[in-house]
């Protein structure tokens, strides 16, 4: 599609995002230590473990709402968090709520938030991406008529509406239904096709070819250590 | 640039459909100033001693009622993540809102102020001082207010604690704003005290987005 090639003409050919020795405390609980990942352009990665284990944790660290306590972000081994502009260019982070504003209608959500993402991001490429998950006929809709699972369609519809190598998925499949589960199969497919990393969170089966895995209980902390750090 | 211009299109789009935060600021201030005149009695001299200070604390008090919805209802759906996360710096798109806030709260008040001075008998001279106060005072409110909205996110009760927080912080504009329009209702010269208001919208307009984005960003950790 369009917006792949013209995604891939604008960064580098090969990029890779790594974290090493990531510590992460929310509170006083030490959720994950010494957890190292690395991806790279076509890869995708699945972040696995029992609620409460940190993958949202570790999804909003990587997206740089999170601080991490000590351990290193990096792009191309530059520090991520030197350049926090760049770095949010590079991404699209999708959490658990849809950010959809109840009285604009499907077309000006997704339109205010490529612009906001890509100045110069155009009608045509909204108009695609509301085609690709099925919302084409819905977008006069106001936002407030939308049912839970059009409402994540529609905050998906942002991940086409304005490139962005990185794609951060905080449990997208959640509310949808089996037929929108493989379109964004294949949207994830074409995406890294096209040179992009995704790293996503999931309970639901989901079908990723040649996807990392990483179970984030293997990083928690034993509780010895956690009254090591706080003692 | 062009992405301030399109959060302040979007906010004021929301302002004007979901209509009730205008209308209610400015319904408030209309309101609460006509009590004056039955409180206090008819008479027109002290009306007319009371007016500039019963129009400013009133708008104050008015342009307070909206702030803490500025940040809250783009905390709660998940917008205020995705500003965060956009590649242009938070302290812009917070100027964005606050240009917004100003244009559906603080303009509405300056345009509802000549009308009310009229009804508390305002020496005539004193309305274009009331007007260039207004316009130099209302956007300090908004960027002194957005960094309170933003420091009370996520606290429970914020709408009290934010007006413990911001009416201190207004205090100055309203000492200024009052001292211009009685110089010059007593046919002095109100140069300085606008020096001043000026002044106080100079500094809050960089910091008070820095220090508003600062707790933006806390407040989503």
């Amino acid at each position: 599609m369009l917006w792949c090639r013209a995604m891939i003409d604008g960064c580098s050919p090969s990029s890779q995002f790594t974290g090493e020795k990531l510590l992460c405390i929310r509170g006083e609980r030490v959720v994950f230590t010494q957890l190292n990942f690395s991806i790279a352009s076509g890869e995708a990665l699945l972040l696995l473990g029992p609620n409460g284990s940190g993958k949202s944790s570790l999804l909003r660290l990587m997206a740089g709402l999170l601080k991490a306590a000590s351990g290193q972000l990096s792009w191309n081994g530059l520090p991520v968090l030197e350049d926090r502009e760049a770095h949010a260019g590079r991404i699209h982070y999708v959490g658990h709520h849809d950010a959809i504003k109840p009285v604009l209608s499907v077309l000006e959500n997704l339109r205010f938030w490529a612009r906001l993402h890509d100045g110069a991001a155009g009608d045509k490429t909204a108009w695609a991406a509301l085609e690709t998950l099925g919302l084409d006929r819905l977008a006069d809709v106001p936002g407030k008529l939308l049912s839970a699972g059009q409402k994540r369609r529609l905050n998906l519809a942002r991940l086409l509406a304005a490139p962005a190598p990185l794609w951060l998925l905080d449990e997208p499949t959640v509310a949808l239904d089996r037929a929108s589960v493989k379109v964004l199969e294949g949207v994830i497919a074409q995406h890294r096709a096209a040179g992009g990393m995704v790293v996503l969170s999931t309970h639901a089966d989901i079908d990723l070819p040649e996807a990392g895995a990483l179970h984030l209980d293997e990083f928690s902390a034993p509780a010895d250590a956690m009254l090591g750090v706080w003692s | 640039m062009s992405r301030l211009l399109e959060i302040v299109r979007r906010d004021l789009r929301l302002a004007l459909r979901q209509g009730s935060d205008s209308v209610m600021v400015v319904t408030f201030f209309v309101l609460t100033v006509i009590l004056f005149p039955f409180g206090i009695g008819p008479e027109a001299n002290i009306l007319e001693r009371v007016s500039p200070g019963v129009l400013w604390v009133t708008a104050l008090l008015a342009s307070m009622l909206s702030l803490d919805r500025l940040f809250q209802a783009d905390y709660e759906d998940g917008s205020l993540e995705l500003l965060a996360l956009t590649p242009t710096a938070l302290e812009v798109l917070v100027i964005g809102k606050v240009i917004a806030h100003w244009l559906t709260t603080g303009l509405p008040l300056m345009i509802a102020a000549p009308v009310l001075a009229v009804l508390l008998h305002m020496n005539g001279e004193g309305f274009i001082a009331l007007l260039v106060t207004m316009l130099l005072g209302t956007p300090t409110l908004s960027l002194i207010g957005a960094m309170g909205a933003a420091l009370v996110l996520g606290a429970r009760r914020g709408g009290v604690l934010l007006s413990l927080l911001v009416l201190p912080l207004y205090i100055p504009v309203l000492i200024f704003g009052v001292g211009a329009i009685d110089a010059v209702v007593q046919g002095l010269e109100d140069g300085a005290q606008l020096l001043v208001l000026g002044g106080i919208l100079l500094a809050a307009l960089p910091l008070a987005p820095l220090a508003a984005a600062a707790a933006l960003r806390q407040a989503l950790e």
